[in-house]
């Protein structure tokens, strides 16, 4: 009850941690209740009398037109949001995963381990993102495996560093010199003393990966990387572009999945700089 | 006497910036069962440290530790375990010494389960550290988390977690130092009467020589790493033989503003320390003489109970 309490007030005090949990959450909804949501089926080529139903604007029976193919962009967007959701959140999940743990090493064990995992972040780090990912798409068979993989490789140093400077300071605590004292094994300490009290940090880190996992995908399918049987905002933007959806101004095209796409990455951005105030309280009173 | 805990010759370096720093040099102590045995020194004399490697919580880098004929100096693994649960330590800060997150009872369950305490006298071993403890009654208690404990209270949970694994060495460094003065004695009194029921051997380190006076009965005055004065309690105080003792005891706190109190018979700070060769304590030093400069004093007899490392002779001391 006190923690639900205390989340209520934080949502008060930070309208824009509120604004950014508002999008996820219209946009979870969204992913969940495609089927019901969509007036079409997303690939179905759809026909006005005898003739395929292409471009048509914005109308009632289609609210944001069709495409060239003859295809409800609605029902695209709204099936979209399942992918972004997907490739998001499994992203997200690797690099929390792998970036908490590697940080958490790190930082607690110190010594060899941590001179590797700091010099291998650094590279890494020093890594260029869609170009990285590009290479490693054309090397394999490009789609959304790739992009999830990529993902989590590129973006778990940023994780990793956070960790491990929290786990540093945390330590020097003397609870855990008393776990130590009263026979806590190594691995004990670390995953059962000092995991909990970095994961509102880690999960900090994985909103803003959702976030770099969606436009990374976009990105790539952009370019012809993805998946093309996933329905998907980039998959979306690249047929859009194929056929000169610009130049015919069909902004009801191109336009949606542009913003649901901003909208995604905002609400990250968003969500991080609220929880920012909750993490470091001392940073938001100077 | 068979010591419970016999030390011989620590030391400890640390590296910082390349340099080495001797935090601990060749300490020898030993504390027998049911014993209490007092560090005393001012910050960075090494007191803290040389608790550390009693617990093996810092490896010495010479010398060596027997606990109850065993030599745990090296221990590892499933033996250091064994020795963890017969040493414990009480901290000296409550406020950081249990986990933020966990309650009473699995702060206490912890160590019962990590040193494979059978899960079905949990319940009873806890109930009987918390009445020990005088935090009754138990199950009021259980439930909480350190947050909504007072400084006392923590202090109360830290030494039943201490004592919970049923050790035989407790070492308490400066167990009542962040406490409110109003709460100092009961916990004091507490670790005491723990101690006389079960036998237990201690080592508190303190910078208050009127605390080591309370609950010691030997006395070890460390200064710069060394040991510098070594006996029981009493005659410590009441006839301190070194100079830097004189100057702690001269510099203990006198609850009367009209009752005179010796000058403190001591120069300088601890920056004015010397630290290459003879004696450390020779810079701040009134008696400081030419031997001091070129021959470190070894720590001898005096009587049969005092030991002491300083050059000065007789009546001197």
């Amino acid at each position: 009850m006190r923690s639900a309490s205390a989340i209520l007030r934080f949502f008060r005090s930070e309208p824009f941690a509120v604004i950014g949990g508002a999008i996820y959450g219209a946009i979870v909804l969204v992913a969940i209740f495609a089927d019901g949501l969509a007036p079409y089926p997303p690939k179905a080529i759809l026909r006005v009398g005898a003739r395929v139903a292409r471009y048509l604007p914005m109308s009632a029976d289609h609210w944001l037109g069709t495409t060239s193919s003859g295809r409800d962009v609605l029902s695209q967007l709204i099936w979209g949001t399942r992918a972004a959701l997907a490739v998001g959140l499994t992203a997200a999940v690797a690099v929390v995963a792998i970036g908490t743990v590697l940080g958490l090493l790190s930082g607690y064990l110190g010594g060899w381990v941590d001179k590797i995992i700091t010099w291998f972040a650094d590279i890494v780090l020093g890594l260029p993102f869609l170009p990285s990912m590009l290479v490693l798409a054309s090397l394999t068979r490009p789609g959304t495996l790739v992009v999830i993989l990529s993902v989590a490789g590129l973006l778990w140093p940023n994780t990793a560093r956070v960790i491990r400077a929290q786990v540093l300071s945390l330590r020097e605590r003397a609870w855990v010199e008393a776990a130590r004292v009263t026979g806590c094994s190594t691995g004990r300490i670390m995953f059962v003393h000092v995991l909990p009290q970095v994961l509102p940090l880690a999960a900090l880190y994985g909103s803003v990966a959702i976030g770099w996992a969606i436009l990374a995908e976009a990105s790539a399918s952009f370019l012809g990387f993805g998946d093309p049987d996933t329905m998907s905002w980039g998959v979306m933007l690249q047929e859009a572009y194929a056929n000169q959806a610009l130049s015919r101004g069909a902004w009801n095209w191109f336009a949606p999945p542009g913003a649901a796409l901003m909208a995604m990455v905002l609400a990250g951005f968003l969500i991080s700089r609220g929880s920012e105030k909750l993490l470091f309280p001392k940073l938001a009173e100077q | 006497m068979t010591a419970l805990i016999d030390a011989t010759g620590l030391e400890k370096i640390f590296r910082s910036r390349g340099r080495d720093v001797a935090a601990v040099a060749d300490v020898s102590l030993s504390v027998g069962a049911g014993e209490a045995l007092g560090i005393v020194g001012e910050s960075g004399c090494g007191k803290t440290t040389t608790a550390r490697m009693l617990l093996r919580l810092e490896d010495p880098t010479a010398g060596r530790i027997i606990f109850d004929g065993t030599d745990i100096t090296t221990l590892r693994g499933a033996a250091l375990l064994k020795f963890r649960a017969q040493a414990q330590l009480v901290f000296q800060n409550p406020f950081d010494a249990l986990n933020p997150r966990f309650t009473i009872r699995r702060a206490l369950a912890e160590p019962l389960n990590n040193f494979g305490v059978p899960v079905s006298e949990h319940a009873e071993r806890i109930d009987a550290v918390l009445h020990r403890v005088r935090l009754t009654p138990p199950a009021a208690w259980l439930d909480r988390r350190p947050h909504e404990l007072s400084g006392g209270q923590l202090q109360r949970v830290v030494l039943a977690r201490a004592l919970i694994p049923g050790p035989k060495l407790i070492v308490a460094d400066e167990p009542v130092s962040m406490l409110d003065v109003s709460v100092r004695a009961g916990i004091l009194n507490l670790l005491r009467e723990a101690r006389d029921a079960l036998g237990l051997a201690a080592v508190y380190i303190s910078h208050d020589l009127a605390l080591i006076r309370y609950v010691c009965e030997r006395t070890m005055v460390m200064y710069l790493g060394r040991v510098v004065e070594e006996g029981p309690t009493k005659e410590l105080i009441a006839k301190p033989a070194h100079p830097y003792t004189r100057a702690l005891v001269a510099a203990v706190p006198v609850p009367h503003v009209t009752q005179d109190r010796a000058q403190l018979p001591i120069r300088g700070s601890l920056s004015d320390a010397a630290s290459v060769g003879g004696c450390a304590f020779r810079g701040r030093c009134p008696h400081a003489m030419k031997i001091c400069t070129d021959q470190a004093p070894p720590l001898r007899s005096i009587t049969p109970t005092r030991q002491v490392a300083c050059h000065l002779e007789g009546a001197m001391l």
